[in-house]
């Protein structure tokens, strides 16, 4: 799971709505997955990003750190492009888990993959 | 009735204790077994309590009753308490009355017995119908020699206990040990991903090969259970767990001779003695539908006759004996079942049970029950199986993939194996399934995936620009869940944002024009049509691979009309009329909305060369049946359910291979 992927999930146990947001991220392996930078493409991504929720989750990784906010003019600062492409997409959460901050439940992060799935009574249909 | 007065004198205390006891043991049979005693005497006696059922044997029996007199009969019923006494005169069974009734005698567990007896106008028995052994049911005498079981019972060591590997135990009714793979009683099944270190011992290698070679049997086995059972032991009547293992089980009987109760579920039960040295093997319905078991007793009721050696104990009770159980060590030996169970016994099959047919939901926690049992489960299962396959993407999912901006964020609700995860390479992409099976492949293939229901999907709202729900909704099995899983696409876009949609249909012609499928299909050759149809299956669950040219639909399980009988319109009042959802037929029209379609598992074409196909033991073609459950869309249908839905406009619909289409945009 990429921290790209994580900014976007959110909890959907039943009743937490947007309290449900950011999920707390534990992480016991993290992987390091090179990826081709495309300057272009990471500049789309940052204002899509949850900014406070990324910033977050880094420190939770202990990645070097990220700025408080997106640096003025940043789709042609290539070394903060460069440093959110590694972020956001390069580091790979292999096993871990994902919190609720509102009800607590936790979600199985196994080989990369989150398990969101829940029983029935937690779900809001 | 009373035949025992002695005139007005009066009974002493013990003569009317007896009395009343024989006027019981009277009552009893009249009531229990519609035996009817008479008050007058005949040549047939009725002997309660000197039956094999309470442990007089044959012998002892006949020594006291042919001191009153030559016999023409004695008939002792199975697990009766009492036999029938048949004189050749009156005299003797006159004189037998008198003498024998209200004595003691010792039976063979040396317990003191009283003999209560009456005259009966003849001995009612019942005889069964010729009894035969349960179908597939094999009992092969002497199979191995004396020093063969002296060195296979030599050979298993119920001392060790101490890192010895393969598991011992002892329960409630025997001992037991395992080999090859431990047997877990818990949920009677074995763990097939964990043999034991050192399989099967050496000794029954070789025994093995040359039954093979002999042709008792057919499957090389892989799991050896051996069980000691002393006198007194037994073991519950059960049936083998079909999906744990193969069709074949035999069990070598070795020290003793040992009757085993086999009964089928309408009530038959035979009696089958398993003599010493003997191998019984177990196919097709006596493995499958009858339970087999030991009664935990400490005498077996078996055949007089110094003849008899293997087979049904009859009910022939002119011949009925008891015989004194010695120690007896069964060798069992199964395989372990790959694939899953095919059997034709779906109402014993664990595999197959279930308690009612599936019928059309009527609540949402049926809709979730049927969804689990005929989506879920069913795409787990075949998952792995199709990974190697390709299959590929169909353009005008891949043309709107493609429209969208460079850095769109798009989210494939029900991915399957990803498919369409990687067709452009400018978006950031992430697939969700609510199959482990299928989401595993997406990761392997280094796409982002998660595992989460399409109703209830965790990402924040309106943080997508895309959505893509290729052949999903029509696995939700009412209205209400067919719109709230669209309803669950649009919280996810963006104002502005757009979401492609592609459900199954019910018309499989379209304005005259037969979909690409089942044009493709008039050309295949059987097994291509196969092939392609579990493809065109799988992709209903999103896993989109194929191995061959796509020929057919985003999402034909190969069930395509050949007549175009449905007209526009005709839908609307098209409803189930029974609850029970009819099973479609492949590669005809559909007659239903709600349908089950069934899909041929084909077996497992991975890498693992030991699973051998269904069907090596030359069993007719077994290949198991799953039923996926469909809810096919009509002309308008997929539009209405999106008018359900708000904040969202349909920009686009049309018809595509079999399939309704739309895109839909926020608002």
């Amino acid at each position: 799971m990429k921290l790209l992927t994580h900014n976007l999930l959110s909890s959907h146990v039943r009743g937490v709505g947007t309290r449900g947001f950011p999920l707390r991220l534990q992480a016991t392996e993290v992987r390091i997955n090179p990826v081709e930078f495309n300057p272009d493409f990471v500049a789309r991504m940052i204002p899509k990003v949850e900014w406070a929720a990324l910033v977050q989750a880094a420190d939770t990784l202990n990645l070097e750190e990220v700025p408080k906010e997106p640096t003025q003019g940043y789709e042609h600062d290539e070394t903060f492009l460069r440093k959110m492409h590694h972020v956001l997409l390069e580091v790979d959460v292999l096993e871990g888990t994902l919190q609720c901050p509102e009800s607590g439940r936790l979600f199985p992060i196994s080989r990369g993959i989150p398990n969101m799935l829940l029983n029935d009574e937690e779900t809001e249909t | 009735m009373n035949i025992n007065h002695k005139g007005g004198l009066k009974l002493n205390k013990i003569e009317k204790k007896f009395l009343r006891k024989q006027s019981k043991a009277r009552h009893v049979l009249l009531k229990h077994e519609g035996i009817q005693a008479v008050s007058y005497p005949t040549q047939s006696l009725v002997v309660a309590n000197g039956g094999l059922g309470n442990g007089v044997s044959r012998k002892q029996l006949l020594l006291a009753l042919e001191k009153c007199g030559p016999m023409e009969a004695l008939l002792m019923p199975p697990n009766k308490p009492y036999a029938f006494a048949i004189y050749k005169t009156i005299e003797e069974s006159k004189k037998a009355y008198a003498i024998l009734n209200g004595k003691e005698i010792i039976d063979d567990l040396g317990q003191k017995i009283i003999l209560y007896l009456n005259f009966v106008e003849k001995a009612q028995w019942k005889r069964m119908r010729l009894q035969a052994l349960p179908p597939g049911l094999l009992v092969v005498e002497e199979i191995i020699s004396s020093e063969d079981e002296k060195m296979l019972l030599e050979s298993v060591n119920w001392t060790g206990n101490t890192g010895d590997q393969n598991f011992q135990k002892s329960l409630k009714h025997r001992r037991v040990k395992h080999f090859g793979y431990e047997f877990h009683y818990e949920n009677n099944t074995v763990d097939k991903d964990k043999p034991l270190p050192g399989g099967l011992p050496d000794i029954c290698n070789s025994i093995l090969e040359k039954w093979l070679k002999e042709g008792y049997i057919k499957h090389k086995p892989d799991q050896l259970t051996i069980n000691q059972y002393e006198p007194g032991h037994g073991i519950p009547a059960h049936i083998d767990t079909h999906s744990a293992f193969e069709d074949e089980i035999i069990s070598l009987s070795l020290g003793a001779e040992i009757v085993m109760d086999f009964k089928h579920p309408e009530g038959v039960t035979v009696q089958v003695m398993l003599p010493r040295r003997s191998l019984l093997v177990m196919t097709g319905e006596s493995r499958y539908l009858w339970t087999h078991g030991i009664t935990p007793r400490k005498f077996d009721t078996v055949q007089a006759s110094e003849q008899f050696k293997g087979g049904i104990i009859t009910s022939d009770i002119g011949d009925l004996t008891l015989s004194k159980r010695g120690i007896r060590t069964s060798f069992t030996f199964r395989k372990v079942r790959r694939m899953p169970c095919n059997c034709s016994y779906s109402s014993v099959c664990d595999r197959q049970r279930k308690a009612t047919p599936p019928s059309l939901p009527e609540s949402s926690k049926e809709a979730w029950q049927l969804e689990q049992e005929h989506v879920h489960r069913v795409y787990d299962l075949i998952a792995r199986h199709f990974s190697s396959t390709r299959h590929s993407p169909w353009p005008r999912i891949v043309e709107f993939l493609k429209a969208l901006p460079s850095g769109s964020i798009v989210a494939d609700i029900g991915c399957g194996n990803g498919k369409y995860l990687g067709i452009n390479k400018e978006l950031y992409m992430i697939g969700c399934d609510r199959s482990q099976n299928l989401v595993d492949i997406c990761r392997e293939r280094q796409f982002q995936a998660l595992v989460c229901d399409a109703l209830s999907v965790p990402f924040r709202s309106e943080s997508f620009d895309a959505c893509i729900s290729i052949a999903v909704i029509h696995h939700f099995s009412t209205a209400e869940r067919r719109v709230a899983a669209l309803q669950e696409l649009a919280r996810l876009l963006r104002p502005g944002g757009q979401a492609l949609i592609y459900v199954w249909a019910m018309e499989q012609e379209y304005k005259n024009q037969k979909s690409k499928y089942l044009k493709g299909s008039k050309t295949s050759q059987e097994d291509k049509e196969e092939i392609n149809r579990i493809n065109s299956a799988t992709t209903t669950a999103g896993l989109l691979v194929n191995q061959t040219p796509d020929l057919g639909s985003e999402d034909q399980a190969s069930s395509v009309p050949t007549t175009n009988n449905i007209q526009e319109g005709e839908c609307t009042s098209r409803k189930v009329p029974s609850s029970e959802l009819p099973v479609h037929t492949n590669r005809t029209s559909f007659h239903s909305q709600d349908v089950l379609v069934p899909w041929h598992f084909k077996g497992n074409p991975s890498k693992d060369k030991d699973v051998e196909p269904f069907g090596l033991a030359g069993s007719p073609d077994p290949s198991p049946v799953f039923h996926r459950y469909y809810h096919v869309f009509c002309d308008g249908e997929l539009e209405a359910s999106c008018q359900a839905v708000g904040d969202v406009s349909v920009l686009q619909s049309y018809y595509d291979q079999g399939n309704w289409c739309v895109v839909l945009q926020k608002v």
